[in-house]
């Protein structure tokens, strides 16, 4: 019962949280001393079509009844249209994720993989030669520049060795498009040379946004190993006589990642979500992080606005996910 | 007390990790502050010499020169004028404007309280570099919109920090004794709780400028940044990036900057945190 009233109890504050969101956005883009009906009509405008402008747009009303108008939008899912493409924000987005999902999805599960066990590893065996080079690995990899690490990767394998591509999702023409997600889509088709080169194309902007996550992972294991380790029931599992490896991969582990879960959401919106707007701008990776830059580029301002709550959005889901699984794997949290 | 600064003065200059984040600290600040006299060829921020543009490394370019000729080595110094001004008063005024709320927000009770720490929340319900990419995408590229998007975007870190601080140590004997003695309320926060939250604080601000640093050169590369002439690193690989697989020093160096630069930041921030928190000292948990 416990377990369902917190989660709940987060559902229920989802919504304010959102309501925050797109009022702080709303004003981020409201608020400023430029006047966005000149930009949009343009230098040849003149005043009458301004201010034509203007009342079109519903920019002469008061500004809370324009905020209410916009979240009433929103509430319908409709981030408006796109200055550039002049389709709907909503739409570009929603075929855009899949792309990105994937790109994430790879990445959180290789930093996982990788982070977790040498995070272990590097705890049990402290201040061996093994935990001196992990560690220098780990803090390395925390204040390395993603884009930079993308650009020195496609250096590196895409330009000199040319074992991967430089840069897209896919050669050739796709796998017909069912879940969105290329590899998965390959697999459905049977077809092998596409996967290859899907694969092929996801290597490096994997290992670019796993790499900052998987060095956060491998700190925060190792900590709550080294926390866990010399606690009184792990002295005891000792004094009984478990195996060392029973001790450490079973009871150790799970006490110890308690807390690393929930940083999984901190992890999987600071380095692969927000990572994913510059590594998807290198390898040109048709996500909603390329679809952000080339807002930028293009001053397409609703485009801007779309993808922070969009951003927003699936910050606030994914941590949502993770107060439940967290709510599930640590049973202190429901007593 | 002399005698105990002294000695942590000497545990932290003997840790190799610790020693080695000051020391980039330090290359980076003097760097910075000494640009124009160091540099090789400090007129190369202004001048051209398109005759002699993307040349590989050598004695007279140690790390080779840019597409306008410049020498690469020179801009980065000036970079670090750049990166070092932006994140600093960044930093500083996220501080300046999170620390008070934090502390007032734990110190008081009631929904004030509630409502500062709410509205920290929705800053945080975004992922900071993104917000700060739309912030600095409104005001256009210039170094104050910088400073103000990352500002903006890194004030609630230290509000939730300062706040859940002054939760901890709020119902200690010594704030009891302070309100006791008949000390105002800003007296109290200011005097007696302040100073025993400084260390978290201090250790968080060391590592919130490598975190700054690397959110300030993803604006560069994004043309979000200084406007295009100023030398600043993240702008500097995006410049680079039409010119790989030739030019790889191009890209190279200024990355490289970031990286030692933003690993200087963590090393002194986990130095720092070995020496002020001594609830998780190294020596400490070496005997466990």
């Amino acid at each position: 019962m416990k377990r369902i009233a917190i989660v709940l109890s987060r559902l229920l504050w989802f919504v304010p949280t959102l309501l925050g969101l797109i009022a702080l956005v709303f004003s981020i883009s409201h608020i400023i001393p430029a006047d966005p009906v000149r930009i949009i009509a343009g230098d040849q405008a003149t005043a009458e079509q301004i201010d034509a402008l203007r009342t079109k747009l519903g920019l002469d009303r008061p500004l809370w009844e324009q905020f209410l108008s916009y979240l009433a939008r929103v509430a319908q899912g409709d981030l408006g249209m796109s200055l550039f493409s002049q389709r709907p924000i909503v739409e570009d987005l929603m075929a855009r994720l899949p792309a990105t999902l994937e790109l994430g999805v790879s990445a959180v599960l290789l930093a996982v993989s990788v982070g977790v066990p040498l995070g272990v590893v590097s705890a049990v065996y402290r201040n061996s030669p093994l935990d001196h080079v992990v560690r220098v690995v780990s803090v390395s990899g925390l204040a390395i520049a993603s884009f930079w690490l993308a650009m020195e990767l496609q250096l590196l394998f895409s330009m000199k060795l040319a074992w991967t591509p430089l840069s897209g999702r896919i050669a050739g023409f796709p796998p017909e498009p069912r879940s969105g997600f290329m590899i998965i889509d390959a697999l459905m088709d049977g077809d092998r040379e596409a996967l290859d080169s899907a694969l092929r194309h996801l290597a490096l902007p994997t290992l670019t946004l796993a790499l900052p996550a998987a060095a956060q992972l491998v700190r925060l294991t190792r900590a709550g190993v080294l926390e866990v380790i010399n606690s009184n029931h792990v002295l005891y599992q000792r004094a009984m006589g478990f195996p060392g490896r029973v001790i450490i991969w079973k009871y150790v582990l799970r006490a110890a990642m308690t807390a690393t879960v929930t940083q999984i959401g901190l992890i999987f919106g600071v380095y692969v979500l927000a990572g994913a707007i510059v590594v998807e701008t290198v390898f040109d990776w048709p996500g909603i992080g390329l679809f952000a830059v080339n807002s930028i580029l293009r001053s397409d301002y609703n485009g801007i606005v779309g993808f922070t709550i969009w951003a927003g959005l699936i910050f606030i889901v994914v941590n949502l996910v993770v107060d439940v699984v967290h709510s599930f794997i640590d049973p202190r949290i429901v007593r | 007390m002399s005698a105990h600064r002294f000695t942590v003065l000497r545990r932290f200059l003997r840790d190799r990790a610790s020693f080695l984040g000051a020391s980039i600290v330090l290359a980076l600040v003097l760097c910075a502050i000494l640009a124009p006299v160091i540099a090789p060829h400090p007129d190369d921020i202004h001048d051209f010499h398109t005759a002699n543009r993307l040349k590989p490394p050598s004695w007279y370019n140690p790390f080779g020169t840019d597409r306008m000729g410049s020498d690469l080595l020179s801009r980065m110094m000036f970079g670090a004028r750049t990166t070092l001004t932006i994140c600093v008063i960044a930093v500083g005024i996220a501080c300046i404007v999170g620390i008070p709320i934090g502390l007032v927000a734990g110190y008081y009770r009631g929904w004030v309280s509630e409502m500062l720490m709410r509205i920290a929340e929705i800053f945080l319900s975004v992922p900071q570099i993104v917000l700060a990419i739309a912030i600095s995408q409104t005001l256009g590229p210039s170094i104050e919109n910088v400073v103000l998007s990352l500002a903006a975007s890194f004030w609630p870190f230290w509000a939730r920090l300062a706040y859940a601080e002054t939760r901890s140590v709020k119902n200690e004997v010594f704030v009891e004794s302070a309100v006791a003695l008949g000390c105002s309320a800003p007296r109290v926060m200011l005097l007696h709780i302040l100073p025993n939250i400084a260390s978290p604080l201090i250790v968080r601000t060391s590592i919130g400028m490598g975190v700054t640093i690397l959110n300030a050169a993803v604006l560069g590369f994004l043309g979000l940044g200084a406007p295009p002439t100023t030398p600043e690193w993240g702008r500097m690989i995006n410049e680079a990036r039409e010119f790989l697989p030739e030019a790889w020093w191009y890209v190279t160096f200024p990355g490289l900057a970031i990286f030692f630069v933003v690993m200087g930041f963590n090393l002194l921030g986990d130095g720092l945190r070995d020496i002020l928190d001594p609830r998780i000292r190294r020596g400490a948990a070496r005997r466990g």
